[in-house]
């Protein structure tokens, strides 16, 4: 079965869309920070990442800056899925290699519409 | 609601627009005409109801057989009708020398169809040669129409069935909303239509969406209003149905187009009675 990272760190978020994400087909690993998702990629790279943007000690920009610098860091489809909901956050976050954004509050209706927009589902 | 008075708002949606309104719904009978009932000063729906049969008030009569209706949309809605508009419709017609495509979004609803059409127009622009879009929208909403008209859509709207790449492209972000360009909203001019009366005389088009609309109409009605549909569409034009819709099988106007779902044009050996 594929996995999706859901990288946030609040332990809600990643609850509500690890249930989601279960329901559409994938197995699910947690990472609170974007340290904590960059070591999940180093030992098994994911097929997709739902990552939040403000988190301590890494932020999701910088963690998809990195992996992207990672071997076969280029492999796992990003979606972003953050409370920043302005064209500018989501034309940096594309321009950085996510293939979707995600404007938080959100629901199962629209993580598997913008899975289906990744090419994911 | 009483057996009596959901026989009544049955009676009145299907005879002035074709609808059929599932009685065992009464649920989502209720949903739709609470806000209608809230809005023109009644204290519950029995009272409304009283009121559409003791009077003929034509507008409250409109105000409840527009709420009966599903409003249900969303932008790119199915994805494949519009896969297939880009593959396989423009592409034809731009080997038949159009340049200029009418096109009629068919219960357009709050505008995702014809404004996803729009931004499709623009996106597949010029990769066929010179093509310019037109598109008629109709719906029997005055209330969606007015919301259509805006372009003005929720953060949740814009993020069902619309990339963000477009949402970025295409839309501008007000307060807390997303309203769409106006060299988009240029190409969609939107118009109250009755498709049990009001589709005579309209045309011709080059491609017409008629998705999720028949299928709330009886199977006659709807052969009915397809058969007026057909009319109005050029002979060389298409037909685009909703996934699971199935009465244009059922009318001699139209045949499917071989190897594309929900794809029809018109039969010509069909001619409409005038």
């Amino acid at each position: 079965m594929r996995t999706c990272l859901v990288v946030d760190d609040s332990r809600v978020v990643r609850k509500v869309s690890r249930r989601i994400l279960e329901e559409i087909g994938f197995d699910v690993a947690e990472a609170a920070d974007g340290v904590e998702a960059l070591a999940w990629c180093r030992a098994a790279m994911p097929s997709a990442i739902l990552l939040d943007w403000n988190m301590p000690v890494m932020d999701g920009l910088e963690f998809l800056n990195q992996l992207r610098r990672e071997p076969g860091g280029d492999k796992p489809v990003v979606v972003f899925c953050s409370v920043e909901n302005d064209p500018d956050h989501i034309a940096m976050a594309l321009e950085a290699g996510a293939i979707e954004y995600i404007m938080k509050p959100f629901d199962s209706d629209i993580i598997e519409s913008k899975f289906v927009e990744a090419g994911l589902l | 609601m009483t057996p009596g008075e959901i026989s009544v708002l049955a009676d009145l949606a299907r005879r002035r627009s074709g609808v059929i309104v599932d009685a065992d719904k009464t649920y989502v009978i209720e949903s739709r005409l609470a806000p209608v009932a809230r809005r023109q000063g009644f204290t519950s729906l029995s009272e409304l109801i009283s009121d559409l049969q003791s009077r003929e008030d034509e507008t409250l009569i409109w105000a409840t057989v527009e709420a009966l209706s599903s409003t249900e949309t969303q932008f790119f809605r199915d994805r494949s009708p519009f896969h297939q508009i880009a593959a396989e419709v423009l592409p034809a017609l731009a080997r038949k020398g159009r340049q200029q495509i009418k096109v009629w979004s068919a219960g357009c609803s709050t505008g995702q169809e014809p404004y996803s059409l729009a931004i499709l127009a623009e996106e597949e622009g010029g990769k066929h040669g010179p093509m310019s879009m037109d598109i008629f929208a109709s719906d029997l909403s005055d209330r969606c129409l007015e919301k259509g008209m805006a372009g003005l859509y929720t953060q949740f709207e814009v993020q069902r069935g619309l990339p963000s790449r477009l949402l970025i492209k295409y839309f501008d972000k007000v307060d807390d909303h997303w309203v769409l360009s106006p060299r988009i909203r240029q190409m969609v001019h939107m118009q109250r239509q009755n498709l049990l009366t009001d589709v005579k005389g309209s045309g011709p088009f080059d491609l017409i969406l008629c998705r999720n609309v028949l299928s709330a109409f009886d199977s006659s009605t709807a052969r009915t209003v397809l058969e007026q549909i057909a009319n109005t569409l050029a002979p060389d034009g298409f037909l685009v149905m909703g996934a699971h819709e199935t009465s244009a099988h059922h009318t001699p106007a139209f045949r499917p187009v071989p190897g594309l779902h929900g794809l029809y044009m018109r039969d010509p050996n069909f001619r409409v009675a005038a």
